[in-house]
């Protein structure tokens, strides 16, 4: 008997109860407790979808990786100051000088006004928040003065002010990059010069003993490339850093884990490429009211005699004088000035431009090395301006000695998104600043987890996202973020942009003379990997690569 | 209050209608219990709105997105014990109404407004935080349900 029903018959004594007033305490009872079965559905609803979450839990096990990338450490503030010379200061130089720390005061004002206009735009709090590398810009050299004027004040900027503020040291500026590598106050050169000069600056570099970091792609010509191999490797002691800022990126080093554990199964195909659709993208960049002969050093522009001969000498020896010029070198031309990716005489294309992010991006997740072939079509089919390089390219690589192929597929003319694929028997693997892992109907290595119904084929099994410490379930919410790059933000970590990670890894290795990540060697294979499609592109007709020989061959 | 005779399928239906919001409640507040590291923070920036500064506010403060964090974790947990419990029903249907408007306030179905978050269904102006809002208070002014409950023992009227 409970207290309720005491308490009534208590009353019941001295007024006489009747068996109508005992009901209707009953009845008071139990409406006041009749929904309390509804908990115990709710909790038994709970526990069913925390068990099944477990059991996923549990296959995701074997995503389960014991190291993680190596934690963010700061320049210590007693650094080695390094003495940093910029060659080239135009859209690519200002963006690495920004990597560095450095910005005109009137690009600062820029980002002071837009946080001003918009108090959740923290670009210039992340701006002015950028670690201090610990170098001084001490010589800048650009062909165009007005480039050269902004890259001397943004080296002059070294508190990263607006218009108005304190301004520190004035950084040389030389006129011809020859002089400037000449400077006994420079350690350490950064170059963002027009592709045909790449490998001619930085060897020379080399040779002036400097440390180089030079844009990618690292060579114009083949011949140039067995050149500033072997220069490179017989000064160990110049660190070489090559362009590809997305060998910081995290995803790619668990990408590369994911592989080596064979959770994808035997890949056989790999799927990269590249959709934009505006002029900037398609290299037609805007050319600059002051510029004109006098402002511009256009005999330098052209390039290095030794370069241009490798070049000319290639595309006459294989019957290819139509992709050359049409107008002559001499002349002088603000088109060609601005937009000279669009002309095989300056560039390296798609191939060297675009490409050989994606393959270096493979190659640092699976060591892909050379490829034993390529083979490449495409042609100028939406950008009618003149140019010579294609604006749509299909390069196809064989890599026989892991029996895989890599595809690059790109058009500037549509940016419908396609993902970067890497497809196993077993599981695929979407790579982008996240990964995404969607298991194989027909696997056989889950075939068991299949039947079971703890994985579920065809549908995203894993999810990795960056910084985040578990990585195997994650909310739709995330992979929302993540997927729009609003990642790092939303897990309450800080936002890193590559080419500082990039630069950032350089200066690290010059100070404690350890090999960055896109040293001489990635170098080479980016280079010649890219030559391949390039060759193939022109020729019409399939590249080989000869191994023992290391030459590029028709057959 | 005007004495309004229900007769037993009214009241059993707005206690049905009081059960199932408290439902929605309890697990929408549980889920986020059980999530590690659950966070508000997503939701909040994706604000748009008249109120979305205040909204995008409180996200990037860590310490008002904390409370936020905790105040919806355990908050909708405690309205959808309330609710389903009938235990002080009139303090759970007033936290309902008051995260329903903040909810509503904070991702209004405008013309234009593009949330990352995808919503299933389509709205214009309104949506299903208000319409559950305005539901919430049509039983809190119709409180014929409260027979049933912990409440209706706590505040029975002395006979």
């Amino acid at each position: 008997m409970n207290e309720e029903e005491k308490e009534i018959n208590n009353q019941g004594e001295s007024k006489t109860p009747s068996a109508k007033e005992v009901s209707q305490g009953r009845r008071d009872a139990l409406k006041a407790i009749a929904t309390v079965p509804v908990l115990g559905a709710m909790a038994y609803g709970v526990y069913r979808k925390k068990k099944s979450e477990t059991s996923n839990r549990n296959a995701a096990e074997m995503f389960r990786f014991r190291s993680d990338v190596a934690p963010y450490s700061s320049t210590a503030s007693d650094a080695e100051v390094i003495r940093v010379g910029i060659i080239g200061s135009g859209i690519r130089g200002t963006q690495l000088m920004h990597g560095l720390g450095f910005a005109t005061p009137q690009y600062v004002q820029g980002l002071i006004e837009q946080s001003k206009a918009n108090s959740a735009n923290t670009r210039f709090q992340d701006f002015k928040e950028q670690e201090d590398l610990r170098i001084v810009i001490t010589a800048v050299c650009d062909i165009f003065d007005v480039h050269a004027d902004d890259a001397v004040k943004a080296g002059a900027n070294i508190h990263r002010e607006g218009v108005g503020g304190t301004m520190g040291p004035t950084p040389k500026r030389y006129l011809h990059y020859q002089e400037l590598l000449a400077a006994p106050d420079v350690d350490a050169v950064v170059i963002a010069s027009p592709d045909h000069w790449h490998g001619t600056m930085a060897m020379d570099a080399i040779k002036a003993g400097k440390h180089v970091y030079v844009e990618k792609p690292m060579t114009w010509t083949v011949p140039e490339t067995y050149a500033i191999r072997s220069l490179a490797k017989s000064n160990p002691h110049l660190v070489f850093q090559l362009g590809h800022q997305n060998r910081q990126i995290e995803a790619y080093e668990r990408a590369r884990q994911i592989i080596e554990k064979g959770l994808l199964g035997k890949i056989s195909l790999i799927e990269t490429g590249t959709n934009r659709n505006d002029p900037n993208g398609a290299w037609v960049y805007p050319i600059h009211k002051d510029a004109n002969p006098k402002t511009i050093d256009w005999k330098q522009f052209e390039g290095d005699p030794d370069r241009i001969k490798e070049y000319m000498d290639y595309m006459t020896s294989a019957g290819l004088s139509k992709y050359v010029g049409p107008d002559s070198r001499d002349k002088f031309s603000l088109e060609r000035f601005f937009r000279w990716r669009c002309w095989w005489d300056y560039s390296t294309g798609l191939s060297g431009d675009l490409l050989t992010h994606e393959y270096d991006a493979m190659n640092q997740i699976l060591h892909l090395g050379i490829p034993s072939s390529a083979s490449s079509s495409g042609g100028v089919y939406f950008f009618k301006d003149g140019r010579t390089v294609p604006d749509v390219l299909q390069t196809v690589f064989e890599f026989g000695d892991r029996e895989l192929t890599m595809l690059y597929s790109a058009t500037l003319a549509s940016q419908f998104n396609r993902s970067r694929k890497i497809m196993g028997h077993d599981a695929t693997m979407e790579v982008g600043n996240t990964l995404t892992v969607t298991v194989d109907p027909r696997s056989e290595q889950y075939r068991k987890q299949i039947d079971q119904g703890i994985v579920k084929p065809g549908e995203p099994f894993y999810n990795y996202i960056p910084g985040k410490s578990v990585d195997a379930v994650s909310t739709a919410t995330e992979k929302y973020f993540a997927e729009r790059g609003l990642l790092y933000s939303f897990i309450g970590g800080k936002r890193y942009n590559t080419t500082f990670l990039h630069l950032k890894e350089w200066l690290e290795c010059i100070r404690s003379g350890k090999q960055p990540s896109c040293g001489i060697d990635r170098g080479f294979e980016e280079a010649i990997t890219a030559h391949m499609g390039t060759r193939a592109y022109l020729e019409g007709r399939t590249m080989y690569w000869d191994k023992d020989k290391e030459e590029i061959t028709r057959e | 209050m005007q004495s309004t005779h229900y007769n037993k399928l009214q009241r059993y239906a707005l206690l049905i209608l009081r059960v199932l919001i408290g439902w929605y409640f309890l697990y929408e507040g549980l889920s986020k219990v059980f999530t590690p590291n659950w966070s508000a923070y997503g939701y909040l920036i994706d604000s748009k709105g008249i109120f979305a500064p205040f909204f995008v506010g409180l996200a990037e403060n860590p310490t008002l997105l904390g409370i936020t964090n905790f105040i919806n974790m355990w908050g909708l947990t405690a309205v959808g014990l309330s609710l389903i419990l009938g235990l002080f029903t009139r303090i759970g249907y007033i936290g309902a109404m008051i995260f329903l408007l903040l909810f509503y306030l904070s991702h209004p179905p405008l013309l234009f407004a593009d949330y990352i978050l995808p919503t299933e269904g389509s709205y214009l102006w309104v949506d299903r935080n208000l319409i559950l809002l305005v539901t919430v208070a049509v039983l809190m002014l119709f409180p014929a349900s409260r027979e049933v409950g912990v409440d209706s023992v706590l505040f029975r009227k002395s006979r």
